[in-house]
């Protein structure tokens, strides 16, 4: 009750963040990104990582994503797996150049150190277990890694900066009963390993074997159950939420557009076996699959188009999309264009030993790749410091309701 | 509004159908409350209203079930979702999306409704419920109540004309539980939405309804006003009981009504002897616990908790949820984490801490049955898991039957647990626990799920659990239970021990933890419908 005062008013709309005045198009309103335009610009930016060993633009790359994650992620839970992402990087790029230590090869000139060969049978030959270590190895094993890592970073960048799952949201009105179940199963999946704990933890009430096959049973057919139950629920739930509803279609429609994806679907299949079979007629091949394809394409389009559901607050495409999407695959163009124009920059040759170099062409491109930071708007910042909320029950008392059982009660699970 | 003509409801592997013959007529704008033991039928009778009863789960309705005019027969659920809004027993299992703005949109958009529609009944919802400053949130992240609530917004959000409610609080500690009630009420008032709802704890719904649906269990309905329906009928909330000793009619069924009424009853209770309190416990503690800290990622659940436990005590132990109840219980039992802190059991053979020992022998001696209690049955039928639990704890065969045969006599012995009642599944849950013979049993939110009958049986278990020289520790948010049961009531909140005393010393103290009767009959020290009927004899044979 003391907190009715500080709940009037304040901290009732969320605390945006203030506009950025360095930005060229400073006053900006804060809003998420349509998720599709940050995966593209993540692609591009990856893209453009495979076409390079060279660990200067590959690391300024890397630094690139990292300042558009710091300034344009939001404060969801995912936002903050990022690091997640880096440090999986550094161990890709370690056991890359572990790899390399312990089956050499021994190339190059600039041995750093001896170690002892283990020799190996004769059907073996061809892998060598360590032996002198050189240094043109080792740096070939540390390039390659972090191409690869730069890869995953780059799509690291991604996964913080839009909710993957607001992507299947985005998906054509047709594919929305398969979205539906992919959301659901991506929900399903943690309340799984939630029954699991509890199971486990309640086997160990009754001084049962944690592990075995025994135990195995114990754990998986109360967890089984609980997810028939569950699932039931959620399907009863749905069902009487109005999911799939359908009264106004009338059956033939409803056996053409069923008709015309089933056939386009049997089309794509004889089409590829045509493609890929070379003994059966030409007309099996890409035309069929071309039929195909269009086939169960205008099926989609006209179930969609029978699906009387509405979508709230979905993600535009708009300039700000076109323009980071567009910086993505600029990246990638720009750094290819790199690749024809100089090659031999962007592969530098690990024997003999060289440094690397930045061209210009790179620089670009790192410089295209970090333009969102400014370019995209800021994200919206849910309100953390809200006060505590408060009811109004019907006889007009008015009280706080506790909120500080929330995270508590989760972990207590 | 709401329509049953000649309603009979079959299902294909019960001989006796779970609705007969059901007439019923709800008018627009009423709060309905349904009640009945468990397995009556409510769930059935609360299905039948969007026809999820028989189209989702199968079976034969015989007569028709209309609402606003449409007919259940042809009309499957999702045809009648911008009617009729239905929120399940656990919110967290009809959730299908994930955070709660779109949660609230869901339905919404499935009705198609033009996005700026949409958009404001969005914001209309979240204040009308108070959820706004939870939009963002993950569904997961919030509390119990929070869910509750949000379901509800979810389904409000197609301004449905008729909510149907299947429990709506039976997870939820009593400050939840209000905020829950509140809303719907508000709901019933404001609105003028039609409420049907099912719950076991009458006395957190009965004054507010305008109706009372009795489901016996012999498949008809009882219909009438609640004051009038619950004369007859042995499912009575404390309040109610109250009022039968005491003669009154119409029976109250408000704290308001009937403190209205009491002051008589006072007077006459003014003379009575007082309850007799608890004696001091005697002798050394059974389980001495010291500093027991349990953390969790970015909170601490128990922070440096002290507990001693003597023979043959119920202690009760309360406080909302998430306040660090099971954890403690867990880390006693010593399944549980705990990060620091120790645990001192003193048996017959000597002092052990339950933690350092083999999950095998640590059950023997504290015993915990935990929150679900499913959760420790796998097997298919009931005398394969008290075979199982003999082998377990090295018993002569047929211990646990016998134990079970105690708790809930003549429970068939084919039967897969998961079939029986909550009731019954907790009682083999115990029986499968107590087959170790442990000194100490900690049951974790036992009651949830259970009516008034079962409650009572389980009062009596508890009993003679004690009585045996057991020490009980039951976690729960039952105030009513907690006045009948308990010897000692601890109060936690953040992790800490807040009260710890006598029962009628915590539950004299708070209004929150009031029992009804103690708020009748306040400021006199009585808690229990039992103490009252003792007190009010002893004063006749006196005078």
């Amino acid at each position: 009750m003391t907190d009715q005062a500080t709940a009037d008013g304040v901290g009732r709309q969320a605390p945006v963040t203030p506009p950025d005045s360095r930005s060229a198009l400073a006053g900006r309103l804060p809003r998420a990104l349509h998720p599709g335009a940050w995966w593209l610009w993540a692609l591009g930016l990856a893209t453009a990582a495979s076409h390079t060993t060279n660990p200067l633009p590959l690391a300024l790359l890397i630094a690139a994503a990292a300042l558009v994650v710091v300034r344009r992620r939001g404060d969801a839970p995912w936002a903050f797996a990022f690091r997640m992402y880096l440090i999986l990087g550094a161990v890709i790029v370690a056991m890359r150049v572990v790899f390399r230590l312990v089956f050499g090869g021994g190339q190059g000139d600039h041995v750093l150190l001896h170690l002892p060969e283990i020799p190996l049978p004769a059907w073996a030959a061809g892998i060598r277990l360590f032996g002198p270590v050189a240094a043109e190895q080792l740096l070939g094993g540390f390039y390659d890694g972090l191409r690869l890592a730069t890869m995953l970073i780059c799509l690291g960048a991604a996964n913080a900066l839009a909710n993957p799952k607001r992507l299947l949201k985005a998906v054509p009105g047709a594919l929305y009963a398969v979205s539906t179940a992919v959301v659901v199963a991506l929900s399903v999946a943690p309340q799984l390993v939630e029954s699991v704990l509890r199971v486990r933890r309640a086997r160990r009430l009754r001084g049962a074997a944690r592990q075995g096959l025994r135990a195995l049973r114990g754990i998986a057919l109360p967890v089984l159950a609980d997810a028939l139950d569950r699932s039931l629920a959620l399907a009863a739930a749905m069902d009487s939420r109005g999911y799939g509803r359908t009264a106004a279609i009338p059956a033939g429609q409803r056996a053409l557009t069923g008709g015309l994806v089933l056939a386009g679907l049997v089309g794509v299949c004889v089409g590829t076996y045509g493609l890929l079979d070379a003994t059966v007629p030409g007309y099996l091949g890409l035309p069929m699959l071309i039929v195909g394809l269009a086939t169960a394409v205008a099926g989609m389009l006209l179930a969609g188009r029978q699906v009387r559901r509405s979508r709230y607050r979905p993600d535009r495409w708009r300039i700000t999309e076109v323009v980071v999407a567009g910086c993505g695959v600029a990246t990638a163009v720009v750094m290819a264009v790199a690749g024809s124009v100089d090659p031999v920059r962007l592969y530098p040759p690990v024997s003999p030993l060289t440094w690397p170099e930045l061209t210009p062409l790179m620089l670009l491109v790192v410089a295209v790749a970090v333009a969102p930071a400014w370019l995209a708007p800021p994200p919206t910042l849910a309100a953390h410091r809200t006060p505590r909320p408060v009811l109004t029950a019907p006889n007009g008392t008015t009280r706080s309701s506790p909120k500080r059982d929330t995270s508590e009660s989760e972990a207590q699970r | 509004m709401i329509d049953f003509s000649r309603v009979t409801v079959h299902y294909a592997e019960t001989s006796e159908p779970m609705l007969r013959d059901v007439n019923l007529h709800i008018p627009e704008g009423e709060l309905c409350l349904v009640a009945g033991r468990t397995g009556a039928g409510k769930s059935t009778l609360l299905r039948a209203i969007n026809g999820l009863v028989p189209h989702f789960t199968g079976g034969t309705l015989h007569g028709t079930v209309t609402v606003q005019g449409r007919d259940t027969r042809s009309h499957p659920p999702r045809d009648l979702a911008d009617v009729v809004g239905v929120v399940g027993q656990d919110p967290l299992a009809g959730f299908v999306t994930d955070t709660v703005e779109e949660e609230l949109a869901y339905g919404m958009e499935q009705l198609a409704l033009p996005a700026p529609v949409m958009r404001k009944r969005v914001e209309e919802t979240l204040d009308l419920l108070g959820i706004a400053e939870l939009r963002d949130r993950p569904l997961r992240t919030l509390s119990g109540g929070q869910q509750q609530r949000v379901a509800i917004g979810a389904v409000l959000t197609s301004h449905p004309q008729v909510l149907v409610l299947d429990e709506p609080t039976s997870a939820l500690d009593p400050t939840a539980a209000e905020d829950v009630l509140a809303a719907v009420t508000r709901l019933v008032h404001d609105l003028g939405v039609t409420v049907v709802v099912a719950e076991h704890r009458l006395e957190r719904v009965v004054h507010y309804a305008d109706r009372l649906l009795y489901l016996p269990g012999d498949g008809t309905v009882i219909d009438g006003e609640p004051a009038a329906v619950l004369a007859d009928i042995d499912l009575a909330p404390p309040l109610v009981e109250l009022g039968r000793a005491a003669g009154w009619t119409p029976l109250p069924l408000s704290v308001r009504d009937a403190r209205r009424r009491a002051s008589d009853l006072r007077q006459r209770l003014a003379d009575a002897p007082a309850p007799p309190a608890t004696p001091p416990p005697a002798g050394l503690p059974v389980l001495a616990a010291r500093n027991i800290v349990v953390r969790y990622p970015g909170t601490v659940a128990v922070a440096g908790v002290d507990l001693d436990l003597h023979p043959g005590r119920i202690v009760a132990l309360m406080g909302r949820n998430g306040s660090g109840k099971s954890s403690l219980l867990w880390a006693v039992q010593g399944s549980g984490p705990r990060h620091s802190g120790t645990v001192t059991v003193t048996g017959p053979d000597g002092a052990t801490d339950p933690k350092t020992l083999p999950a095998g022998r640590a059950r023997r001696q504290v015993g915990l049955v935990p929150q679900t209690p499913g959760d420790l049955l796998y097997l298919e039928t009931v005398d394969a898991e008290c075979a199982q639990a003999d082998r377990e704890s090295d018993a002569p065969a047929g211990t646990c039957r016998a134990l079970l045969d105690q708790l809930t006599p003549a429970l068939p012995g084919d039967q897969h647990p998961r079939d029986l009642s909550e009731g019954q599944r907790l009682a083999i849950a115990l029986a499968v626990q107590l087959t170790a013979a442990p000194q100490v049993v900690l049951l974790d939110e036992p009651t949830r799920g259970l009516d008034y009958l079962a409650k009572r049986q389980f009062t009596a278990i508890v009993r003679r659990l004690a009585t045996e020289g057991r020490t009980v520790v039951v976690a729960t948010h039952d105030v009513e239970l907690v006045a009948t049961l308990a010897d000692r009531v601890v109060v936690m909140a953040q992790g800490e021990i807040v009260a710890d005393g006598t029962t009628a010393e915590v539950m004299l103290a708070s209004p929150a933890f009031a029992p009804q009767v103690a708020k009748v009959l306040a400021p006199q020290p009585w808690l229990t419908v039992d103490q009252v009927t003792a007190a009010l004899a002893a004063t006749r044979t006196r005078g």
